[in-house]
């Protein structure tokens, strides 16, 4: 049997650009195009290096509406969120670590400060935010306390009519390179959060570094040692943890449509590779064992993209739950992670290297399991949501 | 100040070429695009619309069939304010003499102070359209492009040539060619994306524009085209082993084509 010319793309298999409309096909392609010219010229240089221009990269995302791109006013696009998880998926297919980057800027820092912040916050921070002249990043977990914040030390107390904050945050993406920190502290009256400029005094935010995972991605220990702020630092919208969770839910919907963009990527090289390598004499794509696993992977990819875009609807009108949004991030990334490491399986030798993108991938994708609630912390959301009994503790 | 842009709708460059059963350039079964050159006549007039003194506006031209609208879009996501299509079953076929009679009527219905080129389409490439049309409308031409500079109504321009750089200026209105060497055409923002669909497009026939049908399409063309082959498919080229005969080899090859 002689090959078909022209193979389909894997998410042409399920017509899955049907589903689009034109406008979120344009925004879509705009991303991937930035990503051809821009990102994937040089992220395996940034992973192996561990540095990325995060400044320069954070204008030329503004320039192109992508920071806060959901978000309405104050300088920023008001996309759908569905064509805001298209573009997440185009970064992603381009690197977990720039899709974090955008993520917590928009979703996380972002986010907070439009939701929960008075107008001047909003009118201070926002604008430089959108436009990538700030960036922010966001500091809720602690070394003692991730999959569960409640915990939290870092503490804010009154001293007059100011804050100060004395505690520690961990593994906090953009912490090094950010202009403003929103810090989550345990006040008298629950948990608050608090725009903190990052050249307060008392606060520092050394660098991460020795990291396996998500090399193109800032992450950082933030130290606020009796940092002092004026009252009207505090988010004034935003009481208890629901606060933080809501961001979170924001940034996971994301993450929903990231971790596909990386998966689409992997099986696209894969396949482009099993074509043209050479086993035995013949193409490694013309042996069964070799298309079992494409053809798995390709319906993991498919069922996962129409996950993301179910959810993308109902987010776009209002109907979303983060339950759904649980099963949305479980499954998402958790099947990313399955496919980039089948690939590297396809690739063999060659796809140890940083000369295709699958294990940086799959390297990758293990801090995106593990951030934004883990695997097991949505399992226990969905099992909670299931049973109406919480497994928490 | 009024800019208008002319932009052709061309099949995707990159994708294999197919032809109609009369032999012209199928461009109604295949993925156009707004012609890539003309991508930097769009972020040239962007740019003077941007440092201008006073109120500029920029419309978009096009001449081609239902699909053509497509390379509006573009433009308009990218930042333009308006667009202006010329569609007309008559103009099928119609060479660049054709094409420039009715872009020319149509500039001079919409009026300008700039009209903007490419350099070149991206499927005909003749680079013709920019003097017939100055010629047309009798207004300077500044062709090709690759840095531009505007004072009043005073343009500018430098005109990379193979022996020399020339400087050259006119005074508006004008038409303008630029370069791929002039700038770097932006990427539609989000904001230009959702803008778009908002944005003005009219629609104009021949009619409208006063041009008589037997001016343009194929039975006007100056030439035919009489066939079209496929060119043969690529035979494995020639291997030149070296075992030290290797340089003997490859200058034998070349003096037998007759390259050297
Ligand atoms: C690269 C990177 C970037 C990050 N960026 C940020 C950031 O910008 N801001 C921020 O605030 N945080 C950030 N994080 C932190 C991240 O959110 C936490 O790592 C995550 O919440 C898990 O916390 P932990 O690592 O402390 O794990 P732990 O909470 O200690 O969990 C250890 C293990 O126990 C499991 N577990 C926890 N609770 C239960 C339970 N009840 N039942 C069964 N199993 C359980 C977990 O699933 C996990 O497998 C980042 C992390 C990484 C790796
Ligand atoms: C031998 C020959 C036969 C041809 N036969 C046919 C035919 O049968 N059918 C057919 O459809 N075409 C035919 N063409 C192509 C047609 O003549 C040209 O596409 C057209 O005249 C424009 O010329 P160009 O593409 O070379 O543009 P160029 O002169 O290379 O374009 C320069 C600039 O002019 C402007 N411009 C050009 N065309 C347009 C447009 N349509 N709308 C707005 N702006 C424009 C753009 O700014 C462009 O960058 C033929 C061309 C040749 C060489």
């Amino acid at each position: 049997m002689s090959p078909i010319p022209n193979p389909i793309r894997p998410l042409a298999l399920l017509g899955i650009d049907d589903l689009l409309s034109e406008e979120e096909r344009t925004i879509r392609d705009t991303v991937r195009r930035f990503c051809d010219d821009r990102i994937r010229p040089q992220v395996a240089d940034w992973f192996e290096a561990a540095e990325i221009p995060a400044r320069d990269l954070a204008k030329e995302l503004g320039s192109l509406g992508l920071l806060g791109m959901h978000l309405e006013g104050y300088g920023c696009q008001g996309t759908s969120a569905t064509s805001y998880g298209l573009a997440c998926m185009e970064l992603e297919a381009a690197d977990s670590g720039i899709r974090s980057l955008v993520s917590v800027q928009g979703s996380l820092a972002m986010f907070a400060i439009h939701r929960f912040g008075s107008e001047e916050q909003k009118e201070q921070w926002l604008p430089a935010m959108a436009a990538g002249e700030a960036i922010g990043c966001f500091g809720l977990t602690e070394p003692d306390f991730g999959s569960n914040p409640a915990g939290m030390r870092t503490r804010a107390v009154r001293d007059g009519s100011d804050w100060v904050l004395d505690g520690t945050k961990l593994w906090i993406t953009n912490g090094s390179v950010a202009d403003v920190a929103i810090v989550w502290a345990r006040a008298d009256d629950g948990i608050r959060g608090f725009v903190v400029p990052t050249d307060s005094v008392g606060f520092s935010a050394p660098e991460i570094t020795r990291k396996l995972s998500l090399r193109a991605s800032v992450s950082s220990e933030l130290v606020l040692e009796g940092v002092r702020l004026p009252a009207d630092a505090m988010l004034p919208e935003a009481k208890g943890l629901a606060g933080p969770l809501s961001c979170l839910n924001e940034a996971r919907f994301g993450i929903v449509f990231g971790a596909m963009g990386a998966a689409r990527d992997c099986l696209e090289t894969a396949i482009d590779y099993s074509r043209s390598r050479l086993v035995f004499d013949k193409p490694l794509a013309g042996y069964q064992l070799t298309q079992r696993k494409l053809a798995d992977m390709a319906v993991e990819l498919g069922k996962g993209m129409l996950l993301a875009l179910h959810l993308g609807r109902r987010k776009d009108v209002g109907s979303i739950t983060p339950e759904q949004v649980s099963v949305g991030k479980l499954n998402n990334v958790r099947e990313a992670l399955a496919i980039a490491r089948e690939c590297r399986t396809i690739l063999a030798a060659s796809g140890v290297t940083l000369e295709y993108s699958v294990l940086r991938h799959a390297n990758n994708l293990e801090s995106v399991l593990t951030y934004e609630g883990t695997s097991e912390v949505h399992q226990l959301v969905i099992g909670q949501a299931l049973t109406g009994e919480s497994a928490f503790r | 100040m009024k800019i208008v842009v002319c932009v052709k709708f061309a099949p995707d460059s990159t994708a294999p070429r197919k032809f109609s059963s009369d032999d012209t350039v199928d461009r109604v079964s295949v993925d156009g695009i707004l012609s890539e050159l003309d991508e930097n006549a769009v972020e040239e007039a962007l740019k003077i619309r941007e440092s201008a003194a006073s109120d500029a506006e920029v419309v978009v031209l096009t001449m081609g069939p239902e699909q053509a609208r497509t390379a509006i879009t573009k433009t308009l996501q990218m930042g333009a304010d308006a667009g202006v299509h010329v569609v007309d079953d008559a103009i099928h076929g119609s060479d660049s003499i054709a094409s420039s009679r009715v872009l020319a009527a149509a500039l001079e219905r919409t009026g300008f102070d700039l009209a903007v080129c490419g350099m070149a389409s991206t499927d005909g490439g003749m680079s013709v359209v920019p003097a017939m049309l100055a010629e047309r409308l009798g207004v300077p031409q500044l062709t090709m492009a690759s840095e531009v500079k505007v004072d009043g109504t005073a343009v500018t321009i430098r005109r990379d040539g193979e022996v020399a750089t020339e400087t050259v200026e006119a005074t508006m209105p004008l038409v303008l060619s630029v370069t791929d060497a002039a700038n770097e055409p932006r990427y539609p923002s989000f904001k230009g994306i959702m803008a778009a669909k908002k944005k003005p497009v009219e629609e104009l026939t021949l009619g409208d524009l006063g041009v008589d049908a037997g001016e343009v399409g194929s039975a006007a063309a100056w030439t035919t085209v009489e066939s079209i082959e496929e060119r043969p498919a690529r035979t494995a080229g020639t291997i030149v082993t070296d075992d030290g005969t290797g340089a003997d080899q490859l200058v034998a090859f070349l003096a037998e084509r007759k390259f050297v």
